[in-house]
């Protein structure tokens, strides 16, 4: 068994929330990069080394990428030989979020109930989704999101007649319908299977993936090639002002699902594809 | 060649400005969210003075991050400006010209724009770092309790925007679209 301190977890949500809103991870800024010198429309073009100049001014001036600091949502795995000392997990991260925010001069963009919409004030509660496993390991991922990309996100409760063919007319709608309100060149993160939620978090899990990597299964790994090229075939481009860099990455994660069913969901990722790892 | 603008501008000038130039603007523009939008609203139909005048206004739908010490703002990009779309007819009709955001408009802002005489330009969504070396002053001059959706005075120099839907009613959305679809 190993004992992780309550004040342990705090220290590292709160420099993580910092971290992943100052420092694109670098396998975003690369594709972006490499995305510059491809994208044939010359505003496009400009557009995109604009980007990646602001994640230079960030790194540079530890200052945040985009001033939609986002909701800080977590993805925990838990070691079944741990044990927390000190105080509750949920606590503790919801701390360091409050202490990351501050202590960053990170944006606070919650409110308390969404119909009446007062600032919580400190960017909490966090969105946190917990897995148990083996070991005694506490990994914490936090990816912080912003609300333009989240907005343009979209289930789609499909049937299984409507086949590979009904996701991708689905995604490519979803694409479409995002268009340029989504900060444009995205992440595409596609749930498919499970149940209406279990899709759901397997979109948003799905951004969270090496910017480079594919799916293991060798048939989704070219359903994501296709639907790349689909998407970025679309012409939408960079913020929408037409080009043929609308997608840096399409990335698909799938769970067995009812007989009866084929839910589908899709996740944009804004070009600040936020995310940062540690292991307690 | 980038255009330089100064801001704000009137009816006339905004006439002029055509969808896909790319403009530096220099001058005084005002934030405000939908929040501020909604009470400026409500402020009005009350009867109570409106906080900002509303000739040749040029609005920057953003919200920035708070200031590090020593900064003069905090990364401030734009939001996606459809949330604006219920309220932005009546402020062009108050003598708005000029919108700064990200995203779609739909046809009810565009026949203002037509209208009454307003451009529609974008800045780059996510690029709040870069924007924020170009606001060399900022105060908060209305609805401070709304914290980053209250209405804030920033003084730009050369801040980088794309004209994307004119006074004509062309629009870089649709005409950019088309020339990259395949």
């Amino acid at each position: 068994m190993k004992i992780v301190h309550f004040s342990e977890i705090v220290k590292a949500v709160k420099t993580m929330c910092i971290e992943a809103n100052y420092y694109l991870p670098e396998d975003i800024y690369d594709a972006l990069k490499q995305s510059e010198r491809l994208e044939e429309s010359p505003i496009g073009k400009d557009i995109l080394k604009d980007i990646c100049i602001n994640a230079d001014i960030a790194k540079e001036d530890h200052i945040p990428i985009c001033q939609d600091t986002g909701t800080a949502v977590f993805f925990v795995k838990l070691g079944q030989e741990v044990y927390i000392e000190g105080g509750l997990l949920e606590e503790a991260i919801n701390e360091g979020v409050r202490q990351g925010y501050e202590e960053g001069h990170l944006r606070k963009s919650i409110v308390e109930n969404p119909l009446y919409r007062k600032n919580t004030g400190d960017n909490t509660p966090a969105i946190i989704h917990y897995e148990i496993i083996a070991g005694e390991n506490l990994e914490i991922l936090i990816a912080p999101k912003g609300g333009g990309s989240e907005n343009m996100s979209k289930v789609y409760m499909l049937t299984p007649s409507q086949g590979i063919e009904g996701v991708k007319k689905a995604v490519l709608e979803a694409v479409s319908f995002a268009g340029p309100n989504a900060c444009l060149p995205v992440v595409v993160g596609i749930g498919i299977g499970g149940n209406f939620e279990k899709c759901a978090l397997l979109a948003k899990k799905a951004l969270t993936r090496d910017i480079e990597s594919s799916n293991e299964d060798m048939r989704m790994a070219q359903l994501e090639k296709e639907l790349l090229k689909e998407i970025n075939n679309l012409g939408i481009g960079p913020q929408g002002l037409g080009g043929t860099t609308t997608a840096l990455a399409v990335h698909i994660e799938t769970y067995p699902c009812h007989i009866a069913s084929m839910p589908l969901a899709i996740n944009m990722g804004c070009h600040v594809n936020r995310h940062k790892q540690v292991r307690l | 060649m980038d255009k330089i603008i100064n801001v704000p501008i009137n009816k006339e000038e905004a006439r002029s400005l055509v969808a896909g130039e790319k403009l530096l603007l220099n001058g005084v523009i005002y934030t405000a969210r939908d929040a501020a939008h909604k009470r400026m609203i409500e402020d009005y139909k009350e009867g109570k003075p409106l906080p900002v005048e509303m000739s040749n206004l040029a609005i920057y739908y953003a919200g920035p991050a708070p200031a590090k010490p020593g900064q003069v703002i905090g990364s401030c990009g734009p939001t996606t400006s459809g949330r604006m779309d219920l309220y932005a007819p009546q402020l062009m009709e108050w003598g708005q010209t000029m919108m700064i955001g990200k995203g779609l408009r739909n046809k009810a802002v565009i026949d203002a724009m037509k209208e009454y005489g307003a451009v529609y330009v974008t800045a780059i969504g996510g690029a709040g770092a870069l924007l924020s070396k170009c606001v060399t002053e900022m105060s908060c001059i209305a609805y401070e309790d709304l914290g980053a959706e209250a209405i804030y005075k920033l003084t730009v120099k050369d801040f980088p925007v794309i004209v994307t839907i004119d006074s004509q009613g062309n629009n870089l959305y649709d005409t950019g679209k088309k020339e990259y679809s395949k």
